[in-house]
């Protein structure tokens, strides 16, 4: 056969045998993601379709994520428009603050995407699910509204890039150092058009929080999508949120691939990604001592539990340094629960942080902690353009949460292994 | 058509072009005195209808929010030229009627405030102050089509229409 996952993927739902990259088709959409910043104007467009019904609401997903709880009358009207065309068009999987989340954690953990699923989402981390084995892809609005109204939508069938992780990196150095380390190998348009596939030991014995953080980010190479196939680790997942049964895909052991590159993360130090690419990633010690006004630990990218309880490792019996701030963002309320019946959010609060409802708020700079002039940064975000966060003057570095915990703690970029943020690392680096 | 290029560089992202402070708005007339802002302050002061952004590599980066190219298409850019797009950026401007090509040699040739004539069905590109023609890569047959119905909503609209 020798395809690839994402050409075995297009295939499947392109009703053909086999396809070849460069391939225009029409495929069928199993899952489509819309949220309350992109649904108001693919309702707009969907209405000037001459369309009345959306052909398959059930594979409609609404979140309402990027500027909730509604930080103004606009953007409490973007909300409104989702919430009434979800009743409109008897669309169940409606999410609404308070029983909701970022869009990237409530897809994989209400159980709605599986291994070797076609997912587009009206927003460009929608790459984060193919951490499942799924093609998932982000679109724009007027997509959307055609995907609403035909069921399908046109794709280019991509090249893909196979990436081979190996090696055994310390302790301290998580999925985020990683997929910054492997952005700032190919940069950020170095998957153009093109998925990534990650493979090898590292990413095999990746959690599922894990892997979403490395998936999440495939579109800052400029890629269509990130896919890890699906293994022991994702079926064990997969039964937690519902689905049994799942069939992994993988690719063929022929499949052709633009180009095969592997990445040894054995010597890895912790990774900073500097401002205003987030393919500028440097070991942790290049910056250290660069004060820091803010620091967010959350997102699409790092709102998951073993982000937090690799935070609170840190944090625990510390405090946030006087000159800087700390938001604590998790990325779902089902996340938020769990940090409060396993004593997180108590760490947090007590450290001197706010814990925040869960939003893409500050990561787009829409709101809940916005940077003002010439402020200064550390997010476990995805991106670190200019403007992106608050005033285009300001700066944001990205890194994983250990780094991010241990800035707050120092007031400036620390690697997590420093003396003064974690003991107990430092003797685990001997 | 012809009009003055402005000139920009490689990765030009969507926050830049439209920041998401504006996003709480998804109308021309909400999105377009704003295009750029984060990048050229003056940009949207100095632009007229029929005028080209000419870009390096990898425009459009970033987000998938539509509102950049139609705050690029509501500010009266005719075409946007560039080495390459970001891959939502491509759809979204194809499917809103936002005409592209891509044509590094042309980027190459054009300089910030150079009249350019482009004529959008063959992909000509002519710099008419310095001189040199150029011709951008064709759109593939597929895409072709959404084009020529004047953008996915057209097509889409056709498509049901005739069941």
């Amino acid at each position: 056969m020798s395809m690839t996952i994402a050409e075995k993927i297009l295939a499947t739902h392109g009703g053909r045998d086999r396809v070849e990259p460069g391939e225009l088709l029409f495929a069928k959409v199993d899952r489509v993601l819309g949220t309350d910043v992109t649904c108001s104007l693919s309702i707009e467009v969907f209405r000037g379709m001459g369309v009345e019904r959306v052909k398959n609401p059930d594979t409609l997903v609404l979140v309402n994520d990027h500027f909730v709880p509604a930080k103004d009358i606009k953007a409490a009207q973007l909300s409104k428009n989702m919430r009434e065309f979800a009743r409109e068009q008897g669309v169940e999987n409606y999410f609404e603050v308070g029983r909701s989340g970022i869009c990237h954690s409530i897809l994989p953990d209400k159980g709605f995407v599986r291994p070797g699923d076609l997912v587009v989402g009206a927003d460009s981390h929608t790459c984060t699910h193919g951490a499942v084995g799924a093609l998932a892809t982000g679109i724009g609005s007027t997509d959307m509204a055609a995907a609403w109204a035909l069921g399908e939508l046109w794709f280019r069938v991509p090249e893909t890039i196979r990436l081979e992780i190996s090696g055994e990196p310390d302790p301290w150095i998580g999925a985020k150092d990683v997929v910054l380390h492997v952005i700032s190998l190919l940069g950020v348009e170095g998957a153009l058009y093109k998925v990534l596939e990650f493979h090898g030991p590292v990413i095999e014995a990746m959690s599922m929080d894990g892997r979403f953080t490395v998936t999440n980010m495939a579109i800052e190479a400029g890629a269509k999508s990130g896919i890890i196939p699906a293994d022991a680790t994702t079926l064990d997942y997969l039964r937690t949120v519902g689905i049994a049964g799942a069939e992994p895909i993988d690719a063929d052991p022929d499949a052709r691939y633009a180009s095969t590159i592997p990445v040894d993360v054995g010597s890895l130090r912790p990774q900073v990604a500097k401002p205003y690419l987030p393919s500028n990633a440097t070991d942790v010690e290049e910056v250290a001592g660069e004060h820091v006004d803010q620091v967010v630990i959350g997102s699409c990218t790092n709102g998951r539990l073993e982000d937090f309880e690799i935070a609170a490792e840190i944090l625990r019996g510390r405090k946030v340094h006087r000159d800087t701030r700390l938001l604590v963002i998790p990325s779902s309320q089902a996340i938020y629960l769990e940090l409060l019946k396993r004593g997180l959010a108590g760490v947090f609060v007590a450290a001197g942080a706010a814990v925040t409802p869960p939003t893409c708020g500050p990561c787009i700079g829409g709101h809940m902690g916005v940077l003002a002039e010439n402020e200064v940064g550390l997010y476990t975000t995805n991106r670190n353009f200019v403007g992106r966060n608050g005033h285009p003057s300001s700066r944001v570095y990205l890194s994983g949460p250990a780094v991010a915990a241990a800035s707050a703690v120092a007031g400036e970029i620390t690697p997590p292994y420093d003396v003064r943020v974690n003991t107990k690392l430092q003797a685990a680096k001997g | 058509m012809g009009g003055r290029a402005f000139k920009y560089d490689d990765h030009v992202d969507t926050d830049v072009i439209i920041p998401a402070r504006y996003c709480t708005g998804f109308t021309v007339e909400e999105l377009a005195p704003h295009a750029l802002e984060d990048l050229d302050a003056t940009f949207v002061q100095r632009v007229r209808p029929g005028d080209f952004i000419v870009a390096g590599r990898n425009f459009g980066c970033g987000s998938s929010r539509e509102n950049a190219p139609i705050a690029i298409k509501g500010a009266g850019v005719a075409c946007v030229i560039a080495v390459s797009f970001a891959r939502i950026f491509y759809r979204n401007a194809i499917n809103i009627g936002l005409p592209i090509l891509e044509c590094a040699d042309a980027v190459a040739g054009i300089e910030d405030g150079d009249t350019i004539r482009v004529e959008l069905a063959e992909g000509a590109i002519e710099n008419v102050t310095r001189g040199g023609s150029w011709r951008a890569a064709p759109f593939p047959e597929g895409i072709r089509e959404i084009i020529d119905a004047g953008g996915l909503a057209e097509y889409v609209r056709r498509r049901v229409a005739a069941g």
